[in-house]
């Protein structure tokens, strides 16, 4: 079981900075999941734990120890490459073997845990075979492989599911995630696909150009995101987002005016009339209703029938496209006016800086649902 | 496309007999008729000396001073005659009343030459020269590769060449890929310029450093040891180049990989850098052993004694001032091609194929 610490590190190459200043706490056997866009620097991130980078400042705690100055072959980690590194050259026994030869294992303990692994991972009939005679998936088990049988600290994925293709993606996805509840050990994941981060982890670490976002679980970040970026980011389809000015409304409430829309909604704390902010709604939290109890009314441009469930896309006057999450079918005509009511225990205000108001809004005040993640 | 579709299939004889067509997929396109007869050009432009070489080699003292020159090795029919202790030439004489007999030669008197009847001892005529045409019959001369192999140590040369060209290309294979791996693989201040000056190197021609190499060896008292010819070259800016052009190629995952997986830099470099740059290393180990073996100005300079003479100095020993053995030099010749042409058949389809494919997408 190893703990993996991370204190203030700092990355830049040259005079470019990438990562500025990161502190996370990876608990043993924890599932940690690195997110975000390409270029966040995740993969740096990663690879600065393994200690194939070495950082510019701060410092990589493993266990306890500062392993700045120890190099990646005595970290004692290991990891799943994107491209998976196969040895070309060696057959799928020889790559697996590999680590092991050279930490001067015996014949026999070298035998029997490739042997064990390769049965875990169901690739024993190919042993023999050179990597280029397996499939992408079956590489893929090598790769993990290669990783289990040096039973290391922890693991490390460097976006290990992204060159296969949709199907395999989500079978190889259930069974990493029935691996780690095997083999319990501590591992670190990174990935730009934030399903995987949400099917996986028991944390998700969103970074964005080297710097964390926000850090929780799957459930944290999806109903409280405590920014724009991660509110953007988490949640497939994509939260709506929507710049508008608060103005006073009736009652002692504010209204949001955005482009010739206006929602009307209790006061809340930390916005006064004249803030600009921006209202989050997540495609599945709008209800259709009649004209008169809308907050919205659009025309609809587009309509995804998918059978089980139908997403809508208005374009609001004044405001950009929005998505509508509808379960079931619903028949619609394009060009047809939508009136949508936002729920609004789930909408969520951030600030003109793109940090959370409220998430969520009820009777007057800020609904406070819990707000847990960032200190994990 | 017409032209893949084709395409035949691709054994010696379906390239051999390969051709675009015409408009409607059969007979000869233009192009086809070209091609084939710049091909052919260039086949007797490579192989035409050397199968005269190896042609000629069999080929008498007698028979290379010949003029015109014959193609094959041809040597005159010698008969037995009763009282004459050697054998005499055999000649086709055409008398003046048309008729034509074998006869064979006692002597030549300046344009006349004295012929006996093999049937007939006794007879005796002369003829003139132009009237005799020798007969000749295809004959190999095997003593020019016995004789010099026997009694002038050729064997020992042989055994010399072979061991000044193992040696130094196994040397040269292994310090240069160690040179480029470092070049390659590792990051760091001035690799480029490092890299620069090696190839710089390669503009300094030999006959510059000629004499300080000599004083460097002689001081190491290696003067007409086989070390002074195989150490001397063995760092070669071409060969560091090659290798390590073909070692930025390696995926970086695979070296990362490896780190992972606690391989020592030396593990890295002798159980996945090296393997997967075999198709470099075959291309460089074919040039060091054409370089080693055909190298002639150097060990010329520093092996004064026989007994650690190369082939190719051997052979300049055949060349005297005033006579010239040609058909030792021939035959010697064709010993000294044939281990070249056999490493070069075995090892040439790492030049085509690169086995670096490196099972990533």
């Amino acid at each position: 079981m190893t703990e993996i610490e991370l204190k203030s590190v700092l990355k830049a190459y040259g005079d470019v900075e990438v990562i500025h200043g990161i502190d996370l706490h990876v608990g043993s056997g924890q599932f940690v999941v690195f997110v975000g866009p390409s270029g966040c620097g995740k993969s740096t991130l990663l690879r600065i734990i393994a200690g194939l980078e070495q950082v510019t400042g701060g410092e990589v705690v493993i266990d306890g120890t500062v392993v700045n100055a120890i190099p990646a072959s005595e970290r004692g980690l290991a990891m799943v490459f994107q491209s998976y590194a196969l040895y070309p050259h060696m057959s799928v026994y020889k790559n697996m073997a590999f680590g092991l030869e050279n930490s001067k294992m015996a014949r026999a303990e070298i035998e029997s845990r490739v042997q064990e692994a390769a049965a875990m991972l169901q690739i024993t009939p190919y042993l023999n075979r050179r990597p280029k005679a397996l499939s992408g998936g079956q590489r893929q088990r090598v790769a993990i492989g290669r990783a289990i049988v040096r039973d290391p600290k922890a693991f490390l994925f460097d976006e290990p599911l992204s060159n296969l293709d949709a199907e395999l993606r989500v079978a190889m996805r259930k069974e990493i995630a029935a691996l780690h509840n095997k083999l319990g050990g501590t591992m670190i994941y990174v990935t730009h696909d934030q399903v995987e981060a949400m099917t996986l982890a028991d944390v998700i670490v969103v970074l964005n150009q080297g710097r964390i976002e926000q850090i929780g679980t799957p459930l944290e970040l999806y109903n409280c995101p405590q920014n724009t970026f991660v509110a953007g980011f988490i949640g497939s389809p994509r939260m709506n987002l929507m710049e508008a000015v608060a103005e006073p409304g009736e009652g002692g409430g504010i209204d949001l005016v955005a482009g010739s829309q206006r929602i009307a909604l209790p006061a809340i704390a930390g916005i006064a009339p004249g803030d600009n902010v921006t209202f989050g709604i997540r495609p599945e939290h709008m209800d259709i209703v009649d004209a008169a109890q809308a907050d919205i009314s659009a025309p609809v441009d587009l309509t995804e029938q998918l059978g089980g469930e139908t997403y809508l896309f208005c374009t609001p006057e004044g405001l950009p496209q929005i998505t509508v999450h509808q379960l079931g079918q619903f028949p619609v005509s394009e060009g047809e006016m939508v009136h949508l009511r936002f729920q609004r225990k789930v909408m969520h205000l951030f600030n003109a800086d793109g940090q959370v108001v409220a998430n969520g809004i009820e009777n007057g005040a800020a609904a406070g649902m819990e707000v847990e993640g960032a200190q994990a | 496309m017409a032209d893949i579709a084709a395409t035949p299939s691709r054994t010696i004889g379906g390239l051999a007999t390969a051709r675009r067509g015409g408009p409607n997929g059969r007979g000869w396109h233009w192009t086809d008729i070209f091609t084939y007869v710049y091909l052919a050009f260039g086949v007797a432009l490579m192989f035409l000396p050397v199968v005269w070489l190896v042609l000629s080699s069999f080929k008498t003292q007698a028979g290379l001073q010949e003029f015109p020159p014959t193609l094959l090795p041809l040597g005159q029919v010698q008969v037995e005659v009763q009282g004459f202790d050697e054998p005499l030439p055999l000649f086709e004489v055409t008398f003046e009343d048309g008729t034509v007999r074998q006869m064979a030669q006692i002597r030549r008197i300046g344009i006349m030459s004295q012929m006996v009847d093999p049937e007939n001892p006794e007879e005796r005529i002369q003829v003139s020269i132009d009237d005799r045409e020798p007969i000749r019959e295809f004959r190999v001369a095997w003593e020019n590769y016995t004789k010099p192999l026997e009694t002038f140590n050729f064997l020992t040369y042989l055994n010399n060449s072979v061991i000044v060209t193992a040696a130094a290309t196994l040397i040269t294979l292994l310090i240069n890929s160690m040179a480029a791996y470092g070049l390659a693989i590792y990051e760091f201040r001035g690799r480029n310029a490092v890299m620069l000056f090696v190839i710089g190197t390669l503009m300094i021609p030999i006959t510059i450093i000629l004499v300080p190499t000599y004083l460097v060896v002689t001081q190491l008292g290696m003067v007409n040891t086989l070390w002074a010819v195989i150490i001397p070259g063995c760092a070669t800016p071409t060969g560091v180049f090659l290798l390590r052009q073909y070692m930025l190629t390696i995926p970086r995952d695979l070296i990362e990989a490896a780190r992972m997986d606690k391989a020592s830099e030396w593990q890295i470099y002798w159980r996945i850098v090296l393997p997967l740059s075999l198709p470099a290393i075959a291309v460089l180990a074919i040039f060091s052993v054409m370089w080693r073996w055909n190298d002639f100005l150097w060990p010329l300079i520093v092996l004064n004694r026989s007994e650690v003479y190369t082939l190719q100095i051997g052979l300049n020993a055949f060349q005297g001032e005033l006579n010239v053995q040609w058909h030792f030099v021939l035959a010697m010749t064709v010993v000294a091609l044939i281990p070249v042409t056999v490493v070069f058949a075995f090892l040439q389809r790492f030049i085509t194929t690169g086995i670096a494919s490196s099972g990533m997408k």
